[in-house]
């Protein structure tokens, strides 16, 4: 009978602790957040969060941290069969078109919203012109462009070309990067001039300015397009044989450090660390670097963003960003677009970019500026700098940015560049082949 | 009281209790049923894991688009396949459409003959080696056998942090006066290190399993042999050799098939280049699938390098059949 008692008793307190479990799973909103990192923002938004979390107890947010590499592999399965997560930060923005949630009827005030940010960003978010939704905002606004190391200018006693010019052609730069290189490289460390991130898409700028048409326009202006919405890709023009033939020469005459290219097989590969010691002039990259610079550099040396070079054809860099996107799969939309609100409102905002050190599309923010919370001078320099660029930013380089199948003609340049670079395609090969893999890309969409 | 009652009295239980269930269950099917509904679980692990997604990809190859969901593709019936074998002369892989899946092809034959063939002879001669009564036998057993253990991922990293341009090799070069070498971003350089990497690795395991077949050749054998005037040579020649012919046979396919499918260690060490010069069929697949998001292509790739290693297990087959037979 004692027995009996006690088992009865163990299965009443099992049902309570249970029922109070449920009752507190009930009561609780949980959100989740597949995020990735390039510098100390996974730490910004978790402060954030906590404080959101403080504000609204019924609300716990999860964030998902996985590797940029990762990223897409991970969301696209999730996202497809219909088990996103509630937001998710995403560089590729086109990709899940048709899977984002429009927030419009849970926006306390969705004109602000749209205002809030350049229509361009909006629009990129959209699925086409009739699409009217709003669906996500840039946690940072990214824009491609060199940074020197002004010290080892100073050390080799040559002018900082930018200083005494508005503007600077890449083949100044690298005359004067080389000159940098040649007089301070020692037996024990070899410095180079020029270094580009192994990317397609650090090739468009430098291309696009030498003259590059990477697309027509009909009568209207628009990018020519297929049925599907993907842009028509054309790779050869003039401007860019001159772009890549540039880079060509760079590992020919042994400017750059072959590794960057040659040495990372199939993917995306920066030549920061270079820069990082010292052993790189002039590093051709984007304003997502200055956190890591700010941190791992520091003052150890004067280092800081230049304005993009110039060719015949302009001044321009590449825009870009991450986007924080709300998906339609959310248990709680109204949760999440609260939580997207408070997360884009202009205070939460300027918080986030000015401790994460990166550049912001906000409108408001754009207009009365942010005080970015560090002592680097460098950061500081380099962050007006790249600021200063987001004016000059090409149409064409927006086109680029935002087509749903631009991801076909990064991949391209990089692998078909590279091939060229270690002799296995002629210049011109590799062109017919870029040509090829986006028509493919194009055709199997 | 054994301190195994209190378990032995849990299993009990625990079969107790599973006997409630299987008890019916076996009087309505039978016992000579129940064999299946015990290999069920084993079944539905394989339908699951290999089989289904096996069939998927064999429809994957026939279809395109960018979704992931098979409903959402198009049939574009034998398309992929035809591209890929567009070739004008599959030596040179510029004249092929597709021309990065023949120079992975082209890579990955390079790498499969040339890995094994270092991988049978330097197998067998450490076996020999090890086989003799030589001192601290057990400790070199062990040291040729550890590289078997790691992942393939820690095997590349060390062997990347000893070839890359700053790494320790080069410093050792450099500290001597010579030059550094571009391990890793020469292409010959690169397939040469990719291939040693690779025998370092397995060659333990092979090793092990020559080592097992020399101790099972019966020692009356040599015994024999030297009565006979045999020297180390013809003992090798004409009683080692042929002794040890099943055994090797057993090494030559299995690093045969795992040299097809290599994949992992080279993909951490040199990701493939410089440009393609270490890419191999495996890459290919996986870069095609899930960089230029081309999953139709990469699973045509994939039922076409499902069909080569078909092959060579058929005839690993024939021939294994044939060698029992004789």
């Amino acid at each position: 009978m004692e027995k009996r008692h006690l088992f009865s008793l163990m299965l009443l307190v099992l049902l309570a602790v249970l029922a109070v479990g449920t009752v507190s799973a009930q009561g609780t909103v949980e959100l989740r957040i597949t995020w990735y990192n390039d510098g100390n923002e996974g730490d910004v938004l978790r402060d954030l969060l906590d404080r959101y979390e403080a504000e609204n107890p019924g609300v716990k947010v999860v964030i998902d941290t996985i590797a940029y590499a990762d990223l897409d592999k991970t969301l696209q399965p999730q996202v497809e069969t219909g088990n996103a997560p509630d937001l998710a930060r995403v560089t590729d923005v086109s990709r899940y078109k048709g899977y984002y949630l429009d927030m419009t009827p849970y926006l306390s005030d969705p004109e602000a919203w749209a205002a809030a940010w350049p229509a361009p960003i909006i629009e990129w978010m959209q699925s086409g012109p009739e699409d009217k939704g709003l669906y996500g905002f840039m946690t940072q606004a990214t824009v491609t462009g060199p940074f020197i190391n002004r010290t080892l200018f100073e050390q080799a006693g040559v002018d900082v070309p930018s200083d005494s010019s508005d503007q600077v052609t890449w083949q100044e730069w690298v005359d004067a990067a080389k000159q940098v290189a040649d007089a301070v490289s020692a037996p024990d460390l070899k410095v180079y001039p020029v270094a580009i991130d192994r990317s397609g898409h650090r090739v468009w700028g430098p291309a696009l300015n030498m003259g590059a048409v990477f697309f027509e326009r009909d009568a209207d202006g628009k990018p020519l397009m297929d049925e599907k919405g993907n842009v028509l890709f054309t790779a050869d023009s003039p401007g860019f044989r001159s772009a890549a033939q540039m880079i060509l020469d760079w590992h020919a005459n042994g400017l750059t450090p072959v590794e960057v290219w040659a040495g990372a097989g199939g993917s995306y590969a920066s030549a920061r660390d270079f820069f990082t010691n010292g052993q790189l002039v002039l590093f051709m990259s984007g304003s997502w670097q200055i956190g890591a610079f700010a941190n791992n550099i520091g003052d150890a040396f004067d280092w800081e963003a230049i304005p993009n070079p110039c060719g015949e054809a302009g001044c321009t860099g590449m825009p870009g960003g991450a986007a924080l996107m709300a998906f339609k799969d959310s248990k709680n939309p109204e949760a999440a677009v609260r939580l997207m609100e408070w997360l884009s409102s202009a205070p939460v905002h300027k918080e986030f970019v000015e401790r994460s050190l990166f550049l912001t599309y906000h409108v408001e923010l754009a207009q009365s500026g942010v005080d970015y919370q560090t002592n680097v001078p460098g950061a500081k320099k380099s962050l007006d700098t790249f600021l200063g660029e987001i004016p000059k930013l090409s149409d064409d380089a927006w086109v680029l940015q935002t087509a749903r199948n631009s991801f076909s003609l990064n991949i391209a340049i990089r692998e078909r560049l590279t091939q060229a670079i270690t002799g296995e395609l002629t210049l011109d090969e590799a062109i017919q082949r870029i040509q090829q893999d986006v028509d493919d890309a194009r055709a199997s969409s | 009281m054994s301190p195994l009652r209190p378990l032995s009295r849990a299993v009990t239980a625990v079969l107790g209790v599973a006997d409630i269930v299987l008890e019916p269950l076996q009087n309505r099917i039978g016992l000579r049923r129940m064999a299946y509904f015990f290999l069920l679980p084993n079944l539905l692990i394989f339908g699951i894991f290999i089989l289904f997604p096996m069939l998927l990809n064999f429809y994957y190859g026939f279809t395109t688009g960018e979704s992931i969901l098979p409903q959402n593709r198009e049939f574009v019936g034998t398309q992929n396949l035809a591209k890929l074998l567009d070739c004008q002369d599959f030596r040179n892989p510029n004249t092929c459409n597709e021309d990065r899946f023949w120079r992975a092809a082209g890579n990955t034959v390079v790498f499969v003959v040339v890995e094994v063939t270092l991988i049978v002879v330097f197998s067998l001669a450490t076996a020999l080696a090890l086989n003799r009564k030589i001192i601290g036998r057990g400790f070199f057993r062990s040291v040729f056998f550890y590289p078997v253990l790691l992942s393939p991922v820690v095997v590349a990293l060390i062997w990347k942090w000893l070839l890359q341009q700053d790494g320790l090799l080069n410093a050792l070069i450099v500290s001597a006066g010579g030059q550094r070498q571009p391990f890793l971003i020469d292409s010959g350089w690169a397939q040469f290190w990719a291939i040693i990497v690779g025998v370092w690795a397995q060659m333990g395991f092979y090793t092990l399993i020559l080592l097992a077949g020399l101790q099972s050749i019966p020692p009356d054998l040599y015994e024999a042999g030297e009565i006979d005037g045999a020297n180390a040579w013809t003992s090798f020649r004409f009683i080692t050799l042929p002794m040890l012919m099943p055994t090797m046979f057993v090494v030559l396919v299995l690093s045969l098939i795992r040299a097809v499918q290599i994949f992992d260690h080279v993909f951490v060490l040199t990701g493939g280049g410089p440009g393609t010069a270490t890419l191999y069929l495996v890459q290919y697949i996986y870069t095609t699938a899930f960089q230029s998001r081309n999953y139709g292509l990469a699973a045509a790739a994939s039922l076409l390098l499902a069909l080569v290693l078909l092959v060579l297990t058929v005839t690993q087959l024939r021939l294994g059949r044939r060698a029992e037979a004789a």
